[in-house]
């Protein structure tokens, strides 16, 4: 397999960055990571996963839609659309990858989301094999395989080398664009690593994460579940789980008048919060319990009835680091399935 | 002391004293807990804990809690005694309702400290004279306590409870603590490293609102920056102005109620070090005023809602802006 010493990484980073911005998790200054474009000096960060996902490479916190300006009794409305210009996203985990394609499916399905498809036309993802899981990763659950990660081009590593391969068109050129830099190496080492790390995988602590009792059929079941009160009773309705969640797709579309102009924008929204879906009539999830109930439906029950059975969750297990009181995803999986 | 703190609420549960207890549940690891409201004996012996991660600050949860029928036991560490007491003094709380018993802490530790040394795949914490013996998928693991101590409790600044019905085990004391040290430092650099400072935190922020959620002195009906009638809300800064005005008003506007509880720092998914904004008011308020601590009574006037005529000028605002 095609591989290059991990002590050149920034000889590899240099080239790709040649020709396109090139994104790594790198570390901030208070230990986290967090994907940062990539210049001389800056280091791929060691950790397993960045606080934010991968998402916002193409679905932005915010991003203006579309302008208008009033001149009279005229509204001239100014299509602010560019064509993005191509950029790779290196050392994406197994998880987000997958989260990309349950994105495509409500972004990319009829009628297309225009701003969304045309960073997805112009990024390239450059994806990393796991070798060393956490006590929060349940990927496995959703079918993933953390050691063979999807993408358009794949990385693996075995402490020594970083071993690439393409999974399609894009990462067939991608790899082609920098193979120079690689060389033809024995995977025997890089084997080994993989082993241990389906050993791992196999005795992390949510391993046995079971999802059968969820799925687009569970409706009735799931939603009138005496559980949801314990479980919503101390949610503080911050919203945490659905910004970190590289799967959470909802959005609100806003004007801003900046004076002279209305900026019509759209920015991320949590069903957690009180004013989401509001209308005329007001909101239609009057209590915390209604909203927590939403984000959980939807992963579980809302997205796979309207995907061929696939679950709106990929387990990176952020919603279980980040949430004020460590309610999450696993916790309502259990207890549901416990009924 | 979780066993004498359950057997508390087991006791005051089967005498009738109260209705319900607000405590802590456990969960998948050793340090994902929640807090939540126990209703029987079995609820408790199977579900509640209090170790060295429970750390979450159950007072603001009585606002809604004390809106219910009956009387509700809480528990509450020493900084909890502050909020609760602050919120009794705004009217937030119904303490006719509460029935509080005081339990001791010597600091609570920060999964993500422990996680930021490399340790990965926990399966079980467990404490060891000064040190954490770690159980992971790959391997033992050992981290001083120290190391593992939650930045809030490194400056704590009181062991003493100021409220409480009962107490189980003895009352602490107000340290002195070096809670303001690194506001001196950031008053002591320049105006545009101070600015950077701020800007480089700032720009971190993703406007989850767990700060605001989480905090015990924002208890408004509905927060301006989540009423569309207000002409400012918002879901996302939608530039770098706005992502730092949500949050020097939120620190406005809880000037001379944050009782200093490490909450908003505790829960930031970024660890923005928000808790450094309130603290530079209450040590402007202590200088500008005199000493004061909110929560520390419920009957004294605060610095900011009372008048003396000895009072700092306004004046003095320009006097310390100049370079
Ligand atoms: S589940 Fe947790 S992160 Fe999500 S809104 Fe509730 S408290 Fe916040
Ligand atoms: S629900 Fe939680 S574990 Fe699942 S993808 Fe979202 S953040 Fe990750
Ligand atoms: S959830 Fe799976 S893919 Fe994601 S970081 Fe953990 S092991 Fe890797
Ligand atoms: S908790 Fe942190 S990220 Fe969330 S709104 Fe507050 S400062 Fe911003």
């Amino acid at each position: 397999m095609l591989r290059i010493s991990l002590d050149k990484l920034d000889t590899l980073f240099a080239k790709i960055a040649e020709k396109q911005k090139l994104y790594i998790p790198s570390d901030r200054e208070d230990g986290s990571a967090e994907y940062m474009e990539w210049s001389e000096g800056r280091k791929l960060s060691n950790a397993l996963n960045t606080v934010r996902s991968a998402k916002e490479f193409f679905f932005p916190q915010t991003e203006s839609l579309v302008d208008f300006k009033l001149s009279g009794k005229n509204i001239e409305v100014i299509d602010i659309r560019k064509e993005t210009e191509d950029f790779v996203v290196f050392g994406v985990r197994a998880c987000d990858a997958r989260s990309f394609g349950i994105l495509d499916k409500v972004f990319l399905s009829d009628p297309v989301d225009s701003y969304y498809q045309n960073r997805r036309n112009h990024g390239t993802i450059v994806t990393m094999a796991c070798t060393r899981p956490s006590e929060t990763c349940f990927c496995t659950a959703f079918g993933i395989d953390p050691t063979a990660p999807e993408g358009d081009a794949a990385c693996f590593t075995d402490g020594s080398f970083l071993y690439i391969k393409a999974n399609n068109d894009r990462g067939e050129a991608f790899v082609s664009s920098v193979s120079s830099l690689f060389e033809d190496g024995d995977t025997a080492e890089l084997e080994k690593v993989q082993a241990k790390t389906k050993e791992v995988l196999g005795i992390l602590p949510l391993s046995g994460l079971s999802t059968e009792a969820f799925g687009g059929d569970k409706l009735n079941k799931l939603f009138g579940s005496e559980k949801w009160a314990e479980l919503s009773e101390s949610c503080i309705g911050c919203g945490t789980c659905t910004f970190v969640c590289p799967t959470c797709q909802c959005y609100d579309i806003k004007d801003f008048n900046t004076g002279h102009e209305i900026k019509r924008f759209r920015c991320w929204d949590s069903c957690m919060y009180s004013d989401f879906t509001k209308m005329a009539h007001g909101n239609p999830r009057l209590t915390q319990l209604e909203r927590f109930r939403q984000r959980f439906m939807h992963k579980l029950v809302y997205f796979p009835a309207n995907n061929n059975g696939e679950l709106g969750c990929v387990g990176c297990g952020r919603c279980l680091t980040k949430c004020p009181i460590s309610m999450n995803i696993v916790k309502v999986m259990k207890a549901l399935e416990a009924e | 002391m979780q066993e004498a703190i359950i057997n508390k609420a087991k006791e005051l549960l089967a005498d009738g004293r109260v209705d319900r207890v607000i405590g802590w549940k456990k969960g998948e690891f050793s340090y994902d807990i929640t807090p939540a409201v126990f209703e029987t004996a079995e609820e408790i012996d199977a579900e509640f804990v209090c170790n060295d991660f429970t750390s979450a600050n159950v007072s603001k949860y009585l606002v809604k809690e004390t809106k219910k029928d009956g009387t509700v036991l809480a528990f509450l560490k020493p900084c909890d005694t502050y909020s609760f007491n602050q919120l009794v003094k705004e009217h937030r709380i119904d303490a006719s309702k509460v029935y509080t018993v005081g339990i001791p802490c010597d600091g609570k530790l920060d999964p993500e400290k422990i996680k930021q040394k490399g340790i990965s795949g926990i399966r079980s914490i467990e404490k060891d004279g000064d040190m954490l013996k770690i159980d992971t998928v790959y391997g033992d693991e050992t981290l001083k306590i120290s190391d593992a101590m939650s930045e809030r409790c490194l400056s704590c600044k009181s062991r003493k409870h100021v409220c409480y019905d009962e107490l189980i085990g003895e009352d602490g004391d107000v340290i002195s603590s070096n809670r303001f040290d690194m506001v001196e430092q950031l008053e002591n650099m320049s105006a545009q490293e101070r600015y950077d400072f701020w800007r480089s935190q700032l720009s971190k922020c993703i406007r989850c609102n767990a700060c605001r959620n989480v905090c015990p002195a924002c208890t408004c009906e509905k927060c301006v920056f989540d009423n569309d009638d207000s002409g400012i809300s918002n879901k996302a800064a939608a530039d770098s102005f706005e992502e730092n005005m949500f949050h020097v008003i939120r620190a406005f506007h809880v000037a001379g109620r944050c009782t200093d509880c490490g909450e908003c720092s505790r829960v930031c998914p970024q660890n923005i070090p928000l808790h450094l904004l309130n603290r530079k008011f209450i040590k402007d308020i202590n200088s500008l005023y005199g000493e004061y601590q909110a929560g520390a009574d419920t009957d004294s006037r605060a610095p900011l809602t009372d008048y003396k005529q000895s009072d700092c000028e306004a004046s003095v605002v320009h006097e310390r802006g100049v370079e």
